[in-house]
C-alpha cells in the first residue's frame, strides 16, 4: 500500500530532525544540527535493509517516489513565499554581503573537489 | 463573491497545489517556447516564484510573499520547512550511500570552508560600510552564511536589531542568488557528480539556496547538496557567535 511508503519517510523523517534537535540541544546550538540529513541518511540504510529482503513492495515505493517528485513544485512554493522585497529594498550592504561571498564560495568549489577526489580515489 | 473568497481561504493547501501547478506550467511553457529549452523549467518556475513574491510583497506589505495574500496563505505550507525537508528526504531514495560515504570528509571540509570564507567575506563587507565593532560584523558575517545563522548569531552577541535586520536581509539575498546563479555557475565549477554536489552543498550553506539551485539544475544532485547543506545552519550557529567572533575581537 502507498501509506506504507508514506509512513516509512515520514518515521525516516521524525527521526532524523529528533537526531538534530537532540544534537543542537547538546553541542548548545539554537538551530537544528542536520536533521534532514540525518533522515535521509536513515532513508538510504533503512530502505536499503527491507528491499535487500524483499520487504519494500514497488507500491510502497511509490508512496516515496511521490514525495521526491513534489520536490520541486514545493521549491516553487518557497520561491513565492520569500521575503524578495526585504532582500531588494535593503540596500547594498546586504546585497554585497549576500553575493560576493557566494562567488567566492564558488570559487572554492573546483579546488576543493580537485584536493579530495585524488586520494579518496586511489 | 465573498463565499468563494471565504471558501478558497478555508482550503488553503488545496488552493496552493492548483497555483503551483499553473506556475510550474507556466514556466515549462516559458521555458520550451520563448527560452527555447535554454533555462529548465523547474528554473523558469523557480523564477517565476520569486518575482510573484516580489510582486506580493510590494502589494501586501508583508514578509511571507504571495501567502500573505489570504486566499494564497496555503502557500505557507506547502513552501514552508515542514513539506520542504520532507520532499528533501525523499529525495534520498535515490542516492547512492557509497558515493555519500566517498565524499563524507570532503563534505566535512566544505562545511567548516564554507562557513569560514562567508563569515569572513560579510564581516570584511561590513567593514566597508562602516561597521568596525567586532559585534557588527560578526553578526552580519553571520549572516552571510544563512538568514538563520545572522539572528542566532546577533542575538547572541547583542548586536542591535537594525543590524540583525541587517544580517537576515544579507542571508534572504544569499538564498535568492544562489538559487539564481546555481544552474548558470554550474558548468563552469564542475558541478554535474555526487561529489561535486556534496562540496557545493556545504560551501554554499543555505538549504533553501542549495535545494532551489541544484533543483533548477539536476534534480540527481538533490540529495548529495541538501546531505551537507542541512548541516551547514548548525555549524555556523556553532561556530559564528563563539569562534569566529573571538578571533574577530582579537583582530580588531
Amino acid at each position: 500500500m502507498v501509506i506504507y511508503g508514506v509512513s516509512f519517510l515520514g518515521a525516516c523523517y521524525i527521526l532524523g530532525q529528533l537526531v538534530g534537535e537532540f544534537l543542537a540541544k547538546w553541542i548548545g546550538v539554537k538551530a537544528n544540527v542536520g536533521g534532514v540529513g540525518f533522515a535521509m541518511l536513515f532513508l538510504i540504510l533503512a530502505h536499503d535493509y527491507f528491499n535487500k529482503r524483499n520487504l519494500f513492495s514497488a507500491e510502497a515505493e511509490k508512496g516515496i517516489l511521490f514525495w521526491s517528485q513534489m520536490y520541486i513544485p514545493v521549491i516553487v512554493a518557497m520561491s513565492a513565499t520569500q521575503n524578495v522585497v526585504v532582500a531588494l529594498d535593503s540596500g547594498l550592504l546586504a546585497i554585497l554581503a549576500g553575493v560576493i561571498p557566494v562567488f567566492m564560495c564558488f570559487a572554492c568549489i573546483p579546488l576543493l573537489v580537485k584536493l579530495t577526489k585524488s586520494p579518496l580515489n586511489n | 463573491m465573498e463565499i468563494i473568497l471565504n471558501f478558497l481561504e478555508k482550503n488553503g493547501l488545496i488552493v496552493a497545489f492548483v497555483a503551483v501547478g499553473i506556475m510550474s506550467y507556466l514556466g515549462f511553457l516559458i521555458s520550451k517556447h520563448v527560452l527555447k529549452n535554454k533555462i529548465p523549467g523547474a528554473a523558469v518556475s523557480i523564477l517565476l516564484g520569486l518575482i510573484v513574491a516580489y510582486f506580493s510583497g510590494l502589494h501586501t506589505g508583508g514578509s511571507k510573499g504571495i501567502a500573505d495574500i489570504s486566499i494564497f496563505s496555503g502557500m505557507s505550507l506547502l513552501g514552508g520547512s515542514m513539506f520542504r525537508d520532507f520532499a528533501i528526504v525523499s529525495t534520498a531514495m535515490g542516492a547512492s550511500f557509497l558515493l555519500i560515504r566517498q565524499t563524507g570528509l570532503a563534505g566535512a571540509i566544505s562545511l567548516v570552508l564554507g562557513t569560514t570564507v562567508s563569515f569572513v567575506g560579510g564581516a570584511i563587507i561590513a567593514m566597508f560600510f562602516g561597521y568596525h565593532d567586532a559585534k557588527s560584523m560578526a553578526t552580519i558575517g553571520a549572516g552571510a552564511c544563512t538568514f538563520i545563522v545572522g539572528p542566532v548569531t546577533g542575538a547572541a552577541l547583542q548586536a542591535s536589531s537594525e543590524v540583525i535586520a541587517l544580517s537576515i536581509a544579507t542571508g534572504v539575498v544569499k538564498s535568492i542568488f544562489v538559487t539564481i546563479s546555481t544552474p548558470f555557475i554550474a558548468p563552469y565549477i564542475g558541478l554535474n557528480n555526487a561529489h561535486s554536489a556534496m562540496i557545493y552543498g556545504g560551501m554554499m550553506s543555505t538549504t533553501s539556496g542549495v535545494s532551489a539551485g541544484l533543483a533548477a539544475t539536476d534534480t540527481k544532485l538533490v540529495p548529495y547538496g541538501a546531505l551537507t547543506a542541512t548541516f551547514a545552519t548548525g555549524m555556523g550557529c556553532l561556530l559564528c557567535p563563539s569562534v569566529f567572533y573571538l578571533i574577530l575581537e582579537k583582530i580588531l
